[in-house]
Formats: structure tokens, C-alpha cells, sequence
């Protein structure tokens, strides 16, 4: 039971750089400037490197003998628990960042709470992850204040995607029963902890950028669990196609 | 190569004898060895064609990125994934370079950048051919990376400074992307027989268009040889290329792959490989904007441009709101 929980915690952590590794490659020799190229790249590049020391973990964990490669191309998209905000389309470029933002700023509170795992190689993990993070945390946060606050075009953009995303923040702080049996044990982190200090952090880079923050409650979820939107099926379908198509192959 | 044939705007090239004072020094201490710098006098025609071979070779970087991010999605396994992240990342940074060294010459990287969208500087011919299946992500590491190498270790001697030092950086990372395409490749041509025929295809469409990468033959071109003078060249397209055919062909057969030229074969007597014509029709057209991928690359280009104008607007807006606000406050202190 406890090494199931385990190993679908790390599962999630994996999916979630996974995902979003994949959406940023989508940009590649795209972005709007020559440094957000580099940027992007450099950030897909981190995370995909977290997502291979989270899944080999799991599947280790797991003990089923599926390793990284495995459970990043041999899942269908119902057995992938990334969280729903991570699978969203690039959009413009406002909404890439805005989702980055959200993002960065749990992925660093929920690495920090890592960092004490009661589990050394989630701790030894987080803090090299934690390291890009901080990296990437400051230059999404950085460019949401000065789009936010720059001409009125960039402002709209801006708050488009925020109204846009919004609704797909709150699953990153609604614990279910792996997190609160594996936070109790002080092996993960639950996640309704960081709500309070996400929220401060939103408001103030926010109230810099001069942009509003959504007042609906109305949150999604079930990412976690396996329920997807229709976008993950094609992101996968890309991801997959060599291994799905060349089952017998090896690269 | 990366830069293909450099205009020099000369009619012909000149001898030290015809030269002016300042010409006659300069060409002394590019004889003697000595790199030009930033700030030293140099000849218009010099630091204009460095101008054009420097922007067209950080083009390059940049629209090469295209046909590699067209596998990055669908790269079969997380490792491979990375690395391919990585290469593509390095490129950008080698355009950054680049495009730095030419800003040394009295131009800023958004008016060079404005001549690539406009189509009035080109980049290298090879970056207009397809990425098809995946052993073209090897294959361009191999070949296209690997050809690019021939070219640039001279140019880590040639006589401009900033670009020399540039060159020395960039050929680091491009041998590192040599090898890591080299071992794709192989595991492709090592593994199931649908791997080995997308080896094969790979092979058989990229080797033509590599070896056009080095150019047409410099013969009797005054461009050449006044970039000669200048060492900004240092050895000939031909030599270039064969060079790069006798070290490339061991390596296909270590893969057992075969090259698509039913005329390589090893010359005794030269020590060399002789290889079958090339189709310079084909290089012309390609030049001309007429490969398979011309008008989608630069397409893809523009696009990114257009859209990305509204940000770079905001960020430039921000920058001067910050300092107006900053000169408020020192006024009211
Ligand atoms: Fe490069
Ligand atoms: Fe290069
Ligand atoms: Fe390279």
C-alpha cells in the first residue's frame, strides 16, 4: 500500500515536468526573441532531466520493471497524472508564461517542503531541482511584471490568460489521500500547506505587474487522478509515436 | 558552409604595391600573423564582407534550429530528448555569439536579423531539406555539424579577432554534436531492420546536400581569393570538401551504411576518395529559395517575429516606464 502510494506520488512529480518539458519544446526556433528561444529551451531541458530522476524512481518504487522510457511512452493518457494546468496549449506567448508562473511558483514551494522528505532520495532529488526552479521562478515572475506592466496590449494579453488559467490552479492544492497519508508520514508534502504562501506570492508579483487576480472559486481538477482534457491525448500521440509505432525497437 | 559565397565586392584583388599606406600596414599584419581587432582600421570591403559571412553563418545557427525542433517532440526516449534540447540550445548560443562578433563591425543584431527576414541574406543551403524520419537528427549531427567542423577549425585562425575567438567556442560544442549524432545513428544502423532502412534513407538524402555545403568550386572567384588575402578563408571549397569526404566515408562503412555515389572509390595515387558530380543545379535553386523547405523556414521565421512584436513592445514600454519613474523619484528626493 505504502510503496503504491510511493510510487504514484513520484509518478505525478515525473508527469508533471514531463508535460511541461513537452509543451516548451513545442516553441522551439519559435519564441519571440532570440533569448526566449535559449530560455525555453534551457527550461524544457531542466525539466525533462527532473522528470527522468522522478519516473526512474517510480518505476523503481513501482517494481514492475518499467523504467523512465516506459512510463514517459508507454502510458495512455488516463495513467498520466500531471496536473491539468501543465497540459494546456502554449497559446500566445502570455499564456505560456502566465502557466509557467503558476507553476514555478508551487513547483518551488512543493520542492522546498521536499527538500525534508523523510525519504533521502526524494530530498537528494528536490534540491538539485530546486536550484533550476529558483532559476526559473525569477525569470517567469520577472517577465509577468514587466508584460503585465508594459503597454496596454501586453497588460490584456496578460490578465486574457490569467482569466484563462486561473481555474486550473486550485487541483495543485487539493490533497488527496496519497499526499495526506504520504505527508503525515513526512515523506511528501501536502499540498493545502502551500496555498497561503502560493496565493501571497501570485498577489504580489501580481499587484507589481498591475494585473487582477481572478475572484472565481470555481476550480478543475482531476489531473492527479488520471482525468484529462482532450488536449493530453495529442500531446502523447506526438510524445509516443516512435516507441508506439516501433514497439520492438530500441534507440 | 554555414556562410556560402561570400561577396566580396571586389572586381579583382589587389597587390601591396597598389594599396594605400593604411591598406599595405593592414595587409602586413595579416601576413604576420597579427588578429585585427574591433577597434583597429580596416578596409570598408573587409569589415563589410566579414559583416556578411559572420550574419550568414548566425542565421544559419538560428534557422538550424528549425529542421532539429521539428524531432524534439517526438523524440523516442527521454535521454535522446535531452540531448537533442541540449544541441539546439547550443546553436541558439552560438547565433547569440555570432551575432555579437558581427555587432564588433558597426551593425546591430536587429538590423542583420531584418536581412534574413527579408530574404536578402541568406543562410546555409542545407538547413532547406527536410527532417523526415529520425535518423535525420543523427544524420545532421553527423554530417551537417560534422561538415560545419572542416570549416571552422581553420576559422579559429582566421584574422579577425572577435570572430577567431567565437569560432574556438562554437567548434567545441559542434564536435560534442558530431559525436552524439554519430552514436544515433549507429544505434539505428544497429538496431531492427525498419531502423536501418531510416539509417540508410537518412544517408541517402543528406550526403548530396552536405557535401554542396562546403559551395561550388572556388576556380577563378576573386571573392575567394581576396577572402584568402584576408584570412577570413583559409583553405579552398574543394579542399574543404574533400577533406571532409575522406574522413566521412570510413565512417559510414564502420556503420555499414552505403553512400549514395557509385563513383567513390579509394585512389591510390592521390590518397584521396574520388566521389561521383555534383548537381550544382540543384545548389543554385536551393540558393535561389527554391529548396523543399526555403519558404517554410523563413516563413516560420517571420512568423515568430510578428508575433513575438507585441512582447518585445512590452518589454522596451516596461524598461522606460522603469527609468521615467526612476527620475521621478530622484527628483522628489
Ligand atoms: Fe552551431
Ligand atoms: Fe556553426
Ligand atoms: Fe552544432
Amino acid at each position: 500500500m505504502l510503496l503504491d502510494d510511493k510510487s504514484v506520488y513520484l509518478m505525478r512529480l515525473g508527469d508533471n515536468a514531463l508535460v511541461l518539458s513537452q509543451r516548451l519544446s513545442e516553441w522551439c526556433g519559435k519564441g519571440p526573441a532570440f533569448e526566449e528561444d535559449m530560455a525555453l529551451t534551457n527550461t524544457a531541458l531542466d525539466l525533462i532531466g527532473q522528470a527522468r530522476m522522478w519516473l526512474s524512481y517510480a518505476g523503481e518504487v513501482e517494481g514492475r520493471g518499467r523504467d523512465e522510457d516506459a512510463l514517459a511512452f508507454r502510458r495512455d493518457s488516463h495513467e498520466f497524472t500531471n496536473l491539468l494546468l501543465v497540459e494546456q496549449p502554449n497559446g500566445d506567448y502570455a499564456h505560456t508564461l502566465v502557466r509557467q508562473f503558476f507553476f514555478d511558483v508551487w513547483h518551488q514551494l512543493t520542492l522546498d517542503a521536499l527538500t525534508r522528505s523523510s525519504d533521502d532520495r526524494i530530498a537528494d532529488i528536490a534540491s538539485k531541482a530546486i536550484k533550476e526552479v529558483a532559476y526559473h521562478l525569477r525569470r517567469s515572475s520577472d517577465l509577468v511584471v514587466r508584460l503585465g506592466d508594459g503597454t496596454a496590449e501586453s497588460r490584456r494579453r496578460m490578465q486574457d490568460a490569467v482569466d484563462a488559467l486561473w481555474m486550473y490552479t486550485g487541483e495543485m492544492f487539493k490533497a488527496d489521500e496519497t499526499e495526506e497519508l504520504l505527508g503525515a508520514q513526512g515523506l511528501a508534502c501536502d499540498p493545502s500547506t502551500l496555498k497561503d504562501a502560493w496565493l501571497a506570492m501570485v498577489r504580489e508579483v501580481f499587484a507589481e505587474a498591475t494585473l487582477t487576480v481572478p475572484d472565481s472559486e470555481w476550480m478543475q481538477k482531476g489531473g492527479k487522478q488520471g482525468r484529462h482534457g482532450e488536449h493530453l491525448g495529442l500531446l502523447l500521440a506526438e510524445m509516443q509515436f516512435l516507441q508506439r509505432a516501433y514497439p520492438n525497437a530500441s534507440w | 558552409m554555414y556562410a556560402q559565397m561570400v561577396d566580396t565586392g571586389m572586381k579583382r584583388v589587389q597587390g601591396l604595391d597598389e594599396m594605400s599606406a593604411e591598406e599595405r600596414a593592414f595587409q602586413e599584419k595579416i601576413d604576420a600573423g597579427i588578429k585585427i581587432e574591433a577597434k583597429d582600421w580596416m578596409p570598408e570591403g573587409y569589415r563589410r564582407t566579414l559583416i556578411r559571412q559572420i550574419s550568414q553563418h548566425a542565421h544559419s545557427e538560428i534557422v538550424g534550429q528549425l529542421p532539429e525542433g521539428n524531432w524534439v517532440t517526438r523524440a523516442p526516449t527521454l535521454k535522446r530528448k535531452a540531448i537533442l534540447l541540449a544541441k539546439i540550445q547550443d546553436e541558439a548560443g552560438h547565433g547569440l555569439y555570432l551575432y555579437s562578433a558581427a555587432e564588433t563591425l558597426g551593425v546591430t543584431r536587429d538590423q542583420v536579423y531584418a536581412d534574413l527576414l527579408s530574404g536578402k541574406v541568406k543562410y546555409s543551403s542545407i538547413f532547406n531539406y527536410p527532417t523526415t524520419n529520425w535518423a535525420d537528427i543523427g544524420t545532421v549531427g553527423w554530417l551537417v555539424d560534422g561538415a560545419a567542423i572542416m570549416n571552422q577549425i581553420p576559422l579559429c585562425r582566421c584574422s579577425y579577432g572577435p570572430y577567431s575567438r567565437a569560432m574556438v567556442r562554437v567548434c567545441k560544442e559542434e564536435s560534442f554534436h558530431q559525436r552524439q549524432g554519430y552514436d544515433l545513428v549507429m544505434a539505428m544502423a544497429k538496431g531492427t531492420p525498419e531502423q536501418k532502412a531510416m539509417a540508410q534513407d537518412a544517408l541517402n538524402r543528406w550526403w548530396w546536400p552536405a557535401l554542396m555545403m562546403f559551395g561550388p568550386s572556388d576556380g577563378e572567384s576573386v571573392h575567394s581569393a581576396q577572402s584568402m588575402q584576408w584570412k577570413i578563408k583559409i583553405l579552398s571549397n574543394d579542399e574543404l570538401r574533400q577533406k571532409f569526404v575522406d574522413q566521412t566515408v570510413p565512417q559510414a562503412e564502420y556503420l555499414g551504411l552505403t553512400i549514395p555515389d557509385p563513383d567513390l572509390k579509394w585512389n591510390e595515387d592521390t590518397g584521396h576518395y574520388d566521389f561521383g558530380e555534383i548537381d550544382w543545379e540543384e545548389f543554385r535553386q536551393v540558393v535561389a529559395g527554391n529548396g523543399p523547405c526555403n519558404r517554410d523556414r523563413l516563413r516560420t521565421r517571420v512568423k515568430a517575429w510578428e508575433d513575438g512584436e507585441w512582447f518585445r513592445d512590452a518589454l522596451l514600454a516596461h524598461a522606460e516606464k522603469k527609468s521615467e519613474r526612476q527620475v521621478a523619484t530622484a527628483k522628489a528626493a
